[in-house]
């Protein structure tokens, strides 16, 4: 008979922090002790699990780009100057998202507001500037249509841009929140949308290792 | 910091107080995981009721097509056809007046354009593959049964869940509207290979019909995407004090699997699906390469490929095909378990081949792809995986019969359609090992066979699968019972007609008839088997109404049907120690904890033939060596 | 009542093994084989062979299970529920018999993808496939194809293919009539398929050749025809309206004839006119 591995060996963990109704979809009703392995934070579980998915999507389209490559017809275009702009101020935004985590986990308030606004406005700098790029693409006749590595670039550019507006959707609940003073000073409450901002961020510096460096 | 205080209080049910919710907040735009199943359930079957229909149109076509009508002057006997019989010519002309654009009409009457059959064909797949067979048994039963079946007063994420609903439900409405637009519905068949979706004078289906079928299908993977979420944070995070994983039933398993399955390939999807809708509106060449000439014009695309789509979309393909088959075989199990009051044999065993199927499932997807030229040396790996998938599902065969070995069988209807389970899934596994043959499949890809194969596998173990675990589950859901009577009858009907209707395409897919076809007998080599199709025409048109006998069940036993108790089946399971129907918050004082699994069944020193998961008793699993 | 359903139950799946078993050989479904592709065969009969006895094994077991097992007043079910030995046992016994499957799967597809094994003498056609025809293409005395270039293509003069006129290799290249295609008893033919506009497939049911044409490739796969004879060509991929109708046919001549109609038109027509007999 086999002996399950259960029970008296697994240790349960204490009634978990409840997590805060943080981020969209913040659920309140918590069910009876968690007693899985991985216990503690369903809303942090599940957006891990769901940045997994997202990054499905993009292993999808790297397949599709890999594939396409290899066609006769591949003619590589440069990154717009702008582009690299961008990617300085997604990258800044980051920065200020830490430093408004790192201020409220200080156990104060101060600058906190501050440096969050500027975490939001940054992020929106990065889709106007998206856009931006792709107007000075266009204006330089590179459509959509013109080559593979042309429509590569709107195409995964794009989706990020997508994501990264559903993030800000989401940046403002968290705006919302700290004004209010919802989350509680020395507490981490911006993890979960800091996990996914960087995660944006992340993903951005890989898609343009695709499509430049590869 | 924490709400700890308030969850160590105990959330008995009055924790949850509030005032009387309005209709609208309680039933339409609910965050309670069983309504929302029950939403799902319900729009899948209006779904059903749809794709069946069309399934209806198919099957005549086939078997009477406009050949048929032509006087047989043909010497041969073999070649002779035969025309359809008067009812179904009254029939046909009924359907052509009503469906005008579909028909046309001759001095023989109605007959149906090939258009509209490549629609009926494209529409069919669509929607049972993913409005019906994805979301009956996933969202509608994984929705119902997770919180109760893992311990928790709903899942993770309501309000998520909620919206996925609402997600979904659009998703059904432009998949239906698209058959309301100019040129029809898609007709590039539910496998949408370019360039026949990608351009738009391939087939009328490919203008606006097919764009609606990438935003329908866009909605639907969100929205599955939001389950699948909900799935796995529940299944790992909510779980009563007990319950660790290996305690779990097969369907929370499966529905744990299928979760992980849809988060991982769907995206791919979603990413071909985007490329096509590029392709279609905005002159990208991802699917289009260089040089074809449609309607007298050459294309200005170039370098695309069309084997692209076929890798991304099969990509997704393969696992969709498991999303639909493994709750049911994790129903099965429960089912079996209940009904023949034993446990299930082999329950780790069982669970590993679920997961090892999960596992290959991603690595086979090019065995729909053996003749489209790809390289054939990439053949031979998608081979192997495919033919070594084979063993954890006999593995599964096998476990549940000697389930059944020395077993005291109680033959309710859930038992019946259970046991339809099994005997699908051993005629349609197997006739995946001839497939999964890169050789042998050149004969064979693109004929009836595949079609018997999946559906008799694919469709048919998760179509008895939903009407077992209705059966077995209708009491919980909806506090009453359904009707033994009405669904043994149901079952006859559909387990006799549903062999008559798909074993004999194994025979003509042998002879060569290829699938998707308006009108076979073009070709000489196929009249001799209009017979078979007649034959298996007559069986799809008592299928088809014998639904009718499932629906008034399930219509009028969820109103007038005999109230149930709470463990009517006494099942050992958890969810079997909520009240029937379950309230808000599942149970009305504490979770209950979970002392083993949900198999003691027949235990030798139990007072009864069944021993709760939630009894303590140093019995059964609980005994020293018992370990469960 | 469970007895009865219990003894149904039983009896369908009995029904079901008789019935379909019998259906599998009484009748002949497979088209007759012209080819060399015998080897297929082999591989369907096996197949029929070992899933047809373990089909009829676990059906009968399921029946007599179900029947026997029908719950009765008193009786009382086994708690026994592992066997490590059991499980390995038939996971080993499952595995043996399709590793077996596989490496004869693998083998055959192997020889019958490896070019190597295309012999020197073999005819080349090329294949074209469109909206809703055939079309074929032979290289002609001089034994090359002239050299197609999409850029050259231009429908409204019937160049579809972008064949470049000046190529001095055109000259005696042969195009049949849209859906006529010869080839010759004995030797192995090779097939270069194309595709002008969506996916087609090229279906020879009495030859197990079926290979899909895609836009943007030239795929090839050869076979050898083994009796001479007139056939159908199918279309097996999903390729619009005309998908149904999209019928070529295969005049299979003795070697002489074959000559004779690649060298002279008399000779191609009296090959390819209407024959009274049935195709096979």
């Amino acid at each position: 008979m086999t002996v399950s591995v259960v029970s008296a060996a697994e240790t349960r963990p204490p009634a978990a922090s409840r997590f805060e109704a943080l981020g969209p979809g913040g659920s309140s009703s918590p069910s009876g002790p968690a007693s899985g392995p991985i216990g503690s934070d369903p809303a942090r579980f599940g957006l891990w699990v769901l940045l997994g998915s997202i990054a499905m999507l993009f292993i999808g389209f790297t397949s599709a780009l890999v594939f396409r490559r290899a066609a006769a017809d591949w003619v590589p275009m440069s990154a717009p100057p702008l582009v690299w702009v961008n990617t300085a101020v997604l990258a800044l935004s980051s920065v200020a998202l830490e430093t408004a985590r790192r201020r409220l986990r200080g156990v104060r308030y101060e600058g906190v507001q501050s440096w969050i606004s500027v975490t939001g406005l940054l992020g929106a700098l990065f889709v106007a500037g998206q856009v931006q790029a792709w107007r000075q693409l266009v204006a330089q006749g590179v459509f959509l249509s013109s080559d593979p590595h042309s429509a590569f670039f709107y195409v995964l550019t794009g989706v990020h841009v997508v994501h990264v507006l559903a993030a800000l959707v989401w940046f403002t609940t968290v705006f919302v929140r700290v004004r209010r003073r919802a989350y509680a000073p020395g507490g981490d409450g911006l993890a979960l949308f800091a996990t996914f901002w960087h995660f944006l961020g992340g993903l951005w510096a890989y898609l343009l290792f695709v499509l430049f460096v590869l | 910091m924490t709400h700890v205080a308030e969850a160590q209080a105990g959330h008995a049910h009055d924790a949850h107080n509030h005032a009387p919710q309005a209709f609208i907040w309680k039933y339409v735009f609910s965050k309670d995981h069983k309504v929302i199943g029950v939403q799902y359930y319900v729009t899948a079957m209006l779904m059903a009721v749809v794709a069946g229909l069309l399934a209806m149109l198919i099957r005549v076509q086939i078997a009477w097509p406009p050949a048929t009508q032509e006087p047989q002057t043909q010497q041969v006997e073999s070649l002779r056809l035969s025309p359809p019989p008067a009812p179904i010519r009254a029939a046909t002309d009924a359907a052509g007046s009503v469906l005008s654009k579909g028909y046309g009409k001759t001095a023989k009457g109605y007959e149906m354009k090939p258009e509209f059959y490549a629609m009926l064909f494209t529409m069919h797949g669509t929607i049972m593959v993913f409005f019906v067979l994805s979301t009956a048994p996933v969202s509608g039963f994984g929705n119902m049964l997770i919180p109760l079946q893992v311990g928790a007063r709903d899942m993770a994420f309501p309000f998520l869940n909620g919206l996925s609903f609402w997600t979904f439900l659009p998703g059904c409405v432009v998949i239906l509207l698209s058959f309301f637009v100019e040129a029809g519905a898609a007709a590039a068949g539910w496998t949408s290979y370019p360039p026949l979706s990608a351009l738009k004078s391939a087939v009328p289906g490919s203008q606006m019909g097919q764009t609606l079928w990438i935003i329908a299908m866009v909605f639907f993977i969100a929205s599955f995407t939001m389950g699948g979420l909900n799935f796995v944070t529940t299944i790992l995070n909510l779980r009563t004090k007990g319950l660790s994983l290996f305690r779990m039933s097969t369907t929370m398993w499966a529905m744990f699997l299928v979760a992980i399955l849809g988060l991982l390939a769907f995206p791919a999807l979603i990413a071909g699906s985007l490329l096509l809708l590029f392709d279609r509106h905005f002159g990208t060449s991802f699917y289009l390469p260089a040089g074809i000439i449609l309607s007298g014009k050459v294309m200005p695309n170039a370098g695309g490929s069309p084997l692209l789509w076929q890798h991304l979309f099969w990509f997704l393909g393969h696992p969709e095909v498991y999303i639909l088959m493994l709750p049911a075989l994790g129903f099965t199990s429960d089912i079996i378990a209940a009904f023949s009051r034993k446990a299930i044999f082999g329950y780790k065993a069982m669970i590993g081949a679920m997961i090892a199927i999960s596992g290959l499932s991603f690595v086979v997807w090019g065995h729909h792809m053996f003749v489209s030229g790809m390289s054939p040396y990439l053949g031979m790996a998608f081979a192997v995986g495919t033919i070594l998938i084979a063993v954890p599902s006999a593995v599964k065969v096998f476990n549940w019969l000697a389930t059944l070995w020395q077993s005291r069988i109680q033959f309710h209807t859930a038992m019946l359609w259970a046991l339809g389970v099994v005997s699908l899934f051993i005629s349609g596994g197997l006739s995946g090992v001839w497939l999964g043959q890169s050789a042998v499949d050149i004969h064979l890809h693109d004929t009836m066979f595949v079609v018997a194969h999946f559906h008799l596998i694919m469709a048919g173990a998760a179509l008895f699968g939903v009407f077992g675990a209705t059966a077995f589950w209708f009491p919980k859901m909806f506090g009453r019972t359904m009707n033994e009577t009405l669904g043994k009858w149901h079952f006859w009907f559909t387990f006799i007609t549903y062999y008559g209707t798909f074993f004999p395409m194994h025979y003509v897919g042998i002879s060569g008839q290829m699938r998707r076809v308006y009108n076979p007998y073009e070709y000489d080599f196929l009249k001799p088997v209009q017979d078979i199709n007649v034959f298996i025409t007559y069986c799809a048109l008592i299928l088809g109404l014998s639904q009718v006998i499932f629906f008034i069940n399930f219509f009028w036993s969820a109103f007038k049907g005999r109230k149930a108790e709470g463990n009517p089946w006494n099942a050992a399971g958890l969810e079997w120690t909520t009240p029937s129907p379950p309230g808000h918050g599942n149970w009305p004082g504490e979770i209950p904890e979970v002392h083993r699994w949900p198999y003691d069944y027949s235990v030798p020193d139990a007072p009864q033939d069944f021993v709760l998961q939630t009894d303590p008793s140093p019995i059964g699993a609980l005994k020293p060596g018992g370990g469960h | 009542m469970s007895k009865l359903q219990g003894l149904l139950f039983a009896l369908a799946t009995v029904v079901l093994v008789a019935v379909s078993t019998y259906y599998f050989v009484a009748r002949d479904w497979l088209p007759e084989l012209h080819s060399d592709r015998g080897a297929i065969d082999v591989a369907m009969w096996w197949s029929l062979l070992v899933t047809g006895i373990v089909f009829i094994a676990t059906n009968l077991l399921l029946a007599y299970f179900t029947w026997r097992y029908s719950d009765t007043p008193g009786a009382k079910a086994a708690y026994w529920h592992d066997s490590p030995k059991l499980e390995i046992s038939w996971t080993a016994v499952t595995a043996a018999i399709l590793l077996v499957f596989l490496f004869n799967a693998l083998n055959l597809w192997g020889s019958l993808v490896d070019p190597k094994t295309i012999p020197a003498d073999a005819v080349t056609i090329e294949v074209t496939a469109q909206q809703f025809a055939w079309n074929f293409r032979y290289p002609g005395q001089d034994g090359q194809f002239g050299k197609t270039d999409v850029k050259l293509a231009d429908p409204e003069m019937g160049n579809f293919l972008g064949t470049d006129t000046k190529d001095p290799a055109t000259a005696d290249d042969i195009v049949t009539p849209q859906g006529v295609l010869l080839v010759p008893e004995g030797r192995t033919v090779v097939l270069k398929i194309r595709s002008l506009d969506v996916i087609h497939s090229f279906f020879l049911p009495n030859f197990r050749v079926k290979q899909d044409a895609m836009p943007g490739l030239t795929i090839q796969t050869w076979f050898k025809p083994t009796k001479a004879g007139k056939y159908e060509i199918a279309c097996a991929e999903h390729c619009g309206l005309g998908h149904y109708r999209m019928k070529g046919t295969m005049f299979v001549l003795a070697a002489d004839a074959f000559q004779a109609a690649m060298a002279s038109q008399e000779a191609f027509d009296a090959a390819s006119g209407p024959l009274t007999q049935p195709t096979q």
